[in-house]
């Protein structure tokens, strides 16, 4: 009795959440609660404030306005699955969960459903070849390009020399932690660094047996694939055991404002590698100033400009918003669906001077996305934290990645799950 | 007046002893399984097997399984997250070594081999007890879960450590993997739940179901009236880790098609089916369904509520949701201390009498 009552109050609360489909909608799985909430919450309000900017100075676009449900997934993979499920029938065009493990359970669904999935900088890294995963991208840049990116970082300040020297890896024992070993395996035999590994289970907070490990075997360089409540924990042990700040250098997941202003003073000099630009000098605030922060219209507690976390939100959604209007164009049409959506974001070419016309110049590379090459250049930069200041600066420009690694375990990869699943190549 | 056994004669032992004695129950039950088995699968849509139904299923069959042990042996048991693990990556790793394996086979096989494993950690409860047998299968989950991070054949080497289910058929229907039809996925579930429940029914009313209870309600009267302690714990384990382990191994073929050790099967996930038991009730099969009904559908028909409905923020409606089912959960506790099934059992023994309480 009590089950069918619950039944039908849920059938009752279904029937009413879903949108009404006349919009372009961008379901947003954020979290904003949970261990990873710091790291959730900057991002899901920059990628909501900036379809609000587009709602409310162009009236969408194309002139058809846009929509951002969001739902909470709290970073696990069920709740994400809920999502999803419970997202998809409105119209959705694009999937950004901003989760690795989400992403895993994702490729094949969105694949079999025909919705694309963006996942910029994270998920699974083989993705970039379009030719087996059709309707995931993860453009601008990959873990692997990270990756080799720290490893290229430590080359340009060791003068093209670093054999022998030790890189320490502190990684969440994830999947999206384990996503860089392979690379730095290979990058380690090629340049011969010697390479050590120190997991840190969820969610992170318990990291001294690690940083034990690290006092005591003293590596030259130190490496972070962390997120959420495992970045100021890492940086603050690193500082605690006087750890030099300036050799220990985080992905772009472990380089934000939430990760160092804990550790204060102490967390000065740490780096970061990023894809794309820092601050909030760029034309596009004034925009967002005048439309959505004065008018009352900013995302979650509206706190959050100019961070790197929010910045990264823009910037997403920023290629999405360019990749429906691609779509627009490609297939003639304002309403798109999520079919053309996907051949939106293949054909989708973001050059400086676009980004310049978006009052975003030197936001983040140019690049253009292929049918077979769904991961873009994988430029990144390295940033660094100046703890007077309070801010991050760019150190580096953006430099590309060692493709030859790169594309190599991507070909193995891929093929590997094309094999398993028996899928036929694309692209031919 | 409608609910009463009077006039319900029985004239054979069989009858006498059956589980619904009460020919209401008795419809409402074959009913029940009717719609399940014939309505459901024809209304059912790719949100409600995925988010709401299957979610279900499997979380009954886990409770199930720690009912068993719990419940009805007496062992607290801390594990479940992990002998969950055993289920999943035994059934990767038969699903990926053995494609021609029915899934069906796969799942079945993992619950034995799970079986095995939770016969192994439950050694130590011929010694110990009560909060110390909850520490050491705490030992249990934390061991598990690292092994299956650590060795990387249990992944087949994967990069990522992620464990994926390819797509298998059962009978002609495809129920795992990304092209499988809610429907299918639904009833192959239903099919694990109805004769697991039907077993663990039926093993609780046994010799070896009573030999529990007595180990459960004073283990060394039990010994002196003739029950083997070891026996009557080892298969306690043994059959209670088979129902966790099949429970996660359709969480991982079935439902979630994609799976991380450390995320999918750790201690909260332990806790979880533990809450489960205790607010559905101790020591009955109803209660493990309804415990899990209340843990799984709550947050989502909550959420569904809050943000949907009355459109909250996503982040309060999560908090609130937090609130509101420890509150509800204080709330049964208290009125009832034994569990939705005693409070069901109450309300029975009510409308018996119902309308002439003299």
């Amino acid at each position: 009795m009590k089950k069918t009552h619950l039944g039908i109050l849920a059938a009752a609360a279904l029937a009413t959440a879903m949108p009404v489909q006349a919009d372009l909608v961008f379901p947003s799985l954020s979290y904003r609660t949970g261990p990873y909430a710091a790291g959730g919450i900057p991002f899901a309000d920059g990628y909501a404030d900036y379809f609000t900017l587009l709602n409310e100075r162009d009236g969408g676009i194309g002139g058809v306005p846009t929509q951002v449900p969001e739902c909470e997934t709290g970073y696990n993979t069920e709740k994400g699955v809920e999502c999803y499920e419970s997202t998809k029938g409105s119209g959705a065009l694009v999937y950004q969960p901003l989760s690795t493990g989400i992403t895993y359970q994702l490729i094949p669904k969105t694949t079999a459903d025909g919705i694309p999935m963006h996942t910029m900088g994270y998920g699974r890294t083989s993705a970039a070849n379009g030719k087996v995963f059709s309707h995931t991208f993860n453009y601008p840049a990959n873990y692997w390009n990270g990756a080799s990116g720290v490893v290229n970082h430590l080359l340009d300040i060791n003068d093209g020399n670093i054999k022998g020297k030790k890189l320490a890896l502190v990684y969440h024992n994830s999947a999206y932690g384990k996503e860089p070993i392979r690379t730095l395996e290979e990058l380690s035999k090629k340049h011969g660094f010697e390479l050590m590994l120190l997991p840190v289970d969820h969610p992170g907070q318990e990291q001294k047996s690690q940083w034990l490990q690290i006092r005591r075997e003293r590596p030259d360089y130190v490496t972070m694939w962390g997120w959420g409540v495992m970045n100021p924990t890492a940086i603050q042990e690193a500082a605690n055991i006087r750890y030099p700040m300036e050799n220990f250098i985080g992905i772009w997941w472990s380089g934000s404002e939430n990760d160092v202003l804990p550790v204060g003073e102490a967390a000065h000099g740490y780096k970061a590698m990023t894809f794309h630009n820092v601050g909030s000098d760029f034309p596009v605030y004034a925009d967002l100033k005048k439309y959505v922060y004065d008018a009352g219209k900013a995302a979650g507690a509206g706190d959050q400009m100019g961070t790197v976390l929010y910045n990264r939100g823009i910037y997403a959604a920023m290629l999405a918003a360019e990749a429906a209007r691609t779509a627009q164009e490609l297939h003639d049409t304002k309403q798109i669906t999520a079919a053309q959506m996907r051949d939106g974001m293949e054909a989708l070419e973001i050059t400086e001077e676009r980004m310049t016309e978006l009052g975003m110049p030197n936001f983040g590379p140019s690049f253009k996305v292929s049918c077979a090459n769904h991961g873009g250049p994988g430029d990144a930069a390295v940033q660094q934290w100046d703890a007077k200041a309070g801010e991050w600066k760019l150190i580096s420009d953006f430099k590309p990645s060692d493709q030859e690694v790169i594309g190599a375990l991507i070909e193995e990869d891929s093929n590997a799950y094309a094999a398993e699943n028996n899928i036929s190549m694309g692209c031919n | 007046m409608f609910y009463r056994e009077a006039g319900d004669f029985k004239t054979s032992y069989a009858a006498d002893q059956q589980t619904f004695a009460i020919k209401l129950d008795r419809r409402a039950y074959y009913s029940l399984l009717a719609v399940a088995f014939l309505v459901v699968p024809l209304v059912i849509n790719e949100y409600w097997a995925s988010a709401v139904l299957v979610p279900f299923l499997i979380y009954a069959i886990a409770a199930l399984g720690l009912n068993i042990l719990t419940g009805y042996c007496g062992q607290v048991s801390l594990g479940s997250g992990g002998f969950m693990a055993v289920g999943a990556y035994s059934c990767y790793k038969l699903m990926t070594a053995f494609p021609e394996l029915s899934i069906f086979l796969c799942v079945l096989i993992s619950g034995g081999i799970t079986a095995i494993v939770g016969m192994l950690f439950g050694l130590p409860s011929l010694r110990i007890k009560g909060f110390y047998l909850a520490v050491a299968t705490l030992a249990a989950q934390f061991f598990l879960v690292w092994l299956f991070n650590k060795v990387s054949w249990f992944y087949n080497y994967s990069a990522s450590g992620q464990i994926n289910a390819p797509e298998r058929e059962f009978v002609g229907f495809i129920v795992t993997g990304p092209n499988s039809s809610p429907a299918a996925v639904y009833l192959f579930c239903l099919i694990f739940v109805v004769a697991l429940a039907w077993l663990a029914r039926n093993l609780t009313r046994s010799a070896t179901g009573r030999n529990w209870m007595a180990i459960r309600d004073m283990d060394i009267a039990a010994e002196i009236i003739g029950v083997n302690p070891l026996v009557a714990k080892l298969t306690a384990f043994s059959i209670s880790s088979f129902y966790v382990g099949i429970a996660g191994a359709l969480l991982f073929s079935v439902y979630l098609g994609a799976v991380e050790v450390g995320e999918a099967f750790g201690i909260q996930k332990s806790f979880l089916i533990l809450f489960m038991i205790i607010i559905g009730g101790l020591g009955s099969i109803l209660g493990s369904f309804l415990g899990a009904a209340f843990m799984v559908l709550m947050p989502v028909l909550l959420k569904n509520v809050l943000v949907g409905q009355l459109g909250w923020a996503t982040d309060i409606a999560a908090h609130f949701e937090f609130v509101i089912v420890g509150g509800l959960i204080l709330f049964f506790l208290i009125v009832e201390p034994h569990g939705l099934a005693q409070l069901w059992r109450t309300i029975k023994e009510k409308l018996r009498l119902w309308p002439f309480p003299h």
